[in-house]
Parts: structure tokens; C-alpha cells; sequence
């Protein structure tokens, strides 16, 4: 459980982190907080020749509003995230489940662009990023590109990074005062990966029709899964208990998760169903217009 | 153990600053206890799972199993070495003895570091935020209800010592 051998940088900005990269290419690894990478490292799943810590780009930890958008460094713990005045106010649902990563003292390192860059299929920063569309920065010595978190994304720890480029931050719309929102997560142990978990904002008119939602459910495929299909088919409708359950059980039928012999497929099918409707009653309750 | 690729490193732990030779590759819980004979920071799974080697990192708590030595240059570890001042124990450390919040005590030195930092954030914990920040540090002996009683106790403690 010791790591390999591996030469040690540690860049004090972000340009000479990506001339770094530019140098060794695929033999450099980044670590940023190390809550995943370090069991990868002492487990000798991965053996990079060059490690070059991150950890001095604060230029990177920061949390901020720039029209209309959050912003997001790629080095902010999810500690923060989950504790920001800022953000409980600003984007509540990336709030509320950041504060469900891992345990207390994983948030203090562990950051939001290790999370996503990690790409597990189970984990919160993924998921939310794709349910609210969220934008990632991409930089590399030769300049920056911005990806859709849901083109970002593409497999089983798989991410649209080319060689020598690194995520710089993030960018979240932010969610409306008016807007509901809820995270839920199932797992077997407090703080492990989700065996499901759906992420959901929505908003209703005075009416209670539903005139705008998000639905996103995480850990039952590759990568997390929009529902946009059954998101336009309800709006319009009344967001009633009836039309709830119709669409948890949309949600469950929409996903095909693989066979497992600890978790068999139907029943994270049963999970998604029952963690849908629960979201869907907790983000109504949210909007301030409880039917 | 030192290679050709040892680097010279300069680290502070509990105040004191140490000059160490260190190949990259060794993790902070090696360090502290084989080079700096800190044992009382417990090596359980060495993946970041069980909590026994938590750590602070510039007061916030962190696995040291996960931090690689050379990273603390510029950052200041304590350990439970430094928690309390001399043969007095913190109010913490009080709760946990007087509760029955421990039998063989391998995780305690990680529950006590986590919570000594956690109670400074968050002085008047609910029983359910204890329990969300105690489920980063495995137990085999208690059950962990006795650990819960004595946090809420030490808090209590703190809070009243507080005020005076």
C-alpha cells in the first residue's frame, strides 16, 4: 500500500503547471486534493513518473458570481462548497450535495475539479454539473476551451481532457429564488459512493404547473444521466402526486443499469424510482408551493 | 528510507520544524512515525477510508495517508501529540474517558484530531451533524454511541468554558 516511485513538481502558478504538462505529457498526473488519486497512488492503480501538485494555485479557489453565472476554481474544497453562505443562496442544490461527499474531513481536500475530472460514474459533482448544465474551463499552454459538463463527461472515469490540458474551473448557472431543488443519495454506509443518487430543480406557476424542470440521476450508467425527455413531457402539467409518481416510474424505466452482483440492476431501478418522487416532493416543497 | 531522488524538505509539526532527506513517494502517516516517532497517529487502511490517521493540515483535518510528506512544506501539521497540554486532557479527551468512547483506542487519536478541529467550526453540534462528521472514522469497539455522548459532552464543556 505504498505508492511508486514518482518525481516531484510543484508549480507555483498555473502556467508553469501546464509547461509541466506540456513537458511530460502523459507521464505527468495532477494532484489536487489526493482523496482520489492518493488511494489510486498507495494502491498502485496508477503510476505516474511525474506528480505535480496543484496545491499552491489558490488562484484557483474561489467562489464568485459573474453575470449571472458561479464560477468555480478548480482547486475549492468541496468544504467550501458545501459551507458558502454564497452558494447555499446562489446554486443550493451544488450546496447541499457537495456537503455529501465523502466525510468531513475528505471535504477539507477533496476539490470540485478532482471530483469531476475522477469522473466516477456514483460521485455528486458529475451529477450536478450535468443536471444544471453546468460549463467546464479547459486550459492547456496553447489556450482555453469551454465544454458542456454533459460532452465533458464521456465514460467510466473518462473526461475530454487531451494531453497537457487541465480544468481551471467551472461555471454553474444559478439556480432563481423562486426555483425548487433537491438532492438525494442512497448508499449502503453514510458518506460512501451513491448506489443512486437524482438530482432535481423544478418551478411552478401560481397554478402549480410545472413550468421548468431538471432531472438528473447519478450512479446507474457510465456517466450521469439528463432525463430531458421526461422533463419536456411534464411541463405544462400539473406537478401533482399523480403526475410525481409517473414520473419516478419514467425515471426507473428510462435507465438500464448493468447487473451487479451486489446491487442488481432492478434494484437500483427501484432506488431511482423511489429517490425521483422523493426529490420531486422535496424540491416542491422548496418552491414555497406545497400543493 | 532514502533514495537517489531524496529531496531535502523542511517541515513543521506540532511548532517544531524538522529538516528531513525524503523520497517524494512517503506518506505523511510513514513520516510522522517512523522518522519523527509521532506514533500516536494510527496507520489503519492507508486508502483514506477509516479515518485512524487523520491529521490537521493547517488546522483543518486530512488523512495523512493521503498527503505525501514533501507536500507539507509551507503548511503546518499537529497531531495528537500536541492536542493536549501536557498530562491535562481536553475537554474532548475528558468526554471520550469519562463516556466509555473508546476500548482499544486505534481510531481515537483520528476521532479526537477531527473533532478538536470540527467543534471549533461548529461549537454546538446537533447529535445528527456528530454523527455525519464521526461517520469518517471507523470503530470496531464502541458502536460509536458512547463517542456521540462524549462529543456532545466536550462540546458542551467547550461552550461553557466559553462563556467564562
Amino acid at each position: 500500500m505504498k505508492p511508486a516511485s514518482f518525481t516531484y513538481h510543484r508549480p507555483g502558478s498555473v502556467a508553469e503547471a501546464l509547461k509541466i504538462l506540456a513537458r511530460y505529457g502523459e507521464g505527468a498526473k495532477l494532484l489536487a486534493g489526493g482523496q482520489s488519486l492518493g488511494p489510486m497512488l498507495n494502491m498502485r492503480l496508477a503510476r505516474p513518473e511525474h506528480l505535480v501538485d496543484l496545491n499552491d494555485l489558490i488562484e484557483l479557489d474561489y467562489v464568485r458570481e459573474v453575470s449571472g453565472m458561479i464560477e468555480i476554481g478548480a482547486l475549492t474544497r468541496h468544504h467550501r462548497l458545501a459551507s458558502s453562505a454564497e452558494l447555499k443562496w446562489s446554486c443550493p442544490l451544488l450546496s447541499q450535495a457537495a456537503a455529501t461527499i465523502g466525510h468531513y474531513a475528505i471535504r477539507q481536500r477533496g476539490t470540485v475539479a478532482g471530483s469531476l475530472v475522477h469522473a466516477d460514474p456514483a460521485a455528486q459533482i458529475p451529477l450536478i454539473a450535468v443536471t444544471l448544465g453546468a460549463e467546464v474551463v479547459v486550459q492547456s499552454s496553447k489556450g482555453s476551451r469551454v465544454v458542456p459538463a454533459a460532452d465533458f463527461l464521456q465514460s467510466i472515469m473518462t473526461v475530454d481532457l487531451k494531453e497537457a490540458e487541465m480544468v481551471t474551473g467551472l461555471r454553474f448557472p444559478m439556480q432563481g429564488p423562486d426555483e425548487g431543488w433537491a438532492f438525494e443519495i442512497f448508499s449502503r454506509r453514510h458518506g460512501d459512493f451513491a448506489m443512486a443518487s437524482v438530482a432535481a430543480t423544478l418551478s411552478l406557476d401560481g397554478s402549480g404547473v410545472l413550468s421548468a424542470l431538471r432531472l438528473g440521476l447519478g450512479g446507474v450508467g457510465p456517466v450521469p444521466l439528463r432525463m430531458q425527455e421526461i422533463e419536456a413531457g411534464a411541463l405544462g402539467a400539473v406537478l401533482d402526486d399523480a403526475l410525481i409518481k409517473r414520473l419516478a416510474r419514467q425515471a426507473a424505466d428510462a435507465i438500464e443499469p448493468e447487473e451487479d452482483a451486489l446491487v442488481p440492476a432492478v434494484f437500483r431501478k427501484e432506488l431511482i424510482e423511489t429517490l425521483t418522487a422523493r426529490a420531486l416532493r422535496h424540491a416542491v416543497s422548496k418552491t414555497g408551493r406545497v400543493q | 528510507m532514502t533514495t537517489a531522488e531524496a529531496k531535502s524538505v523542511s517541515i513543521v509539526v506540532n511548532d517544531e520544524t524538522y529538516d528531513l532527506m525524503l523520497d517524494p513517494r512517503r506518506l505523511l502517516s510513514d513520516v510522522l512515525r517512523e522518522d519523527l516517532h509521532l506514533t500516536g497517529t494510527h496507520v489503519g487502511c492507508e486508502h483514506g477510508v477509516c479515518g485512524a490517521c487523520t491529521i490537521l493540515i493547517d488546522g483543518r483535518p486530512a488523512r495523512a495517508c493521503l498527503t505525501f510528506a514533501v507536500q507539507m512544506e509551507g503548511h503546518e501539521v499537529t497531531t495528537i501529540e500536541a492536542v493536549s497540554d501536557g498530562a491535562e486532557l481536553t475537554p474532548l479527551q475528558q468526554a471520550l474517558h469519562q463516556e466509555h468512547g473508546l476500548q482499544c483506542g486505534f481510531c481515537t487519536a483520528g476521532i479526537i484530531m477531527t473533532f478538536e478541529a470540527y467543534l471549533q467550526e461548529n461549537p454546538d453540534p446537533s447529535e445528527a451533524e456528530i454523527r455525519d462528521v464521526l461517520s469518517g472514522n471507523l470503530c470496531r469497539c464502541t458502536g460509536y454511541q458512547n463517542i456521540v455522548s462524549a462529543v456532545s459532552k466536550a462540546a458542551a464543556v467547550m461552550r461553557e468554558r466559553g462563556r467564562e
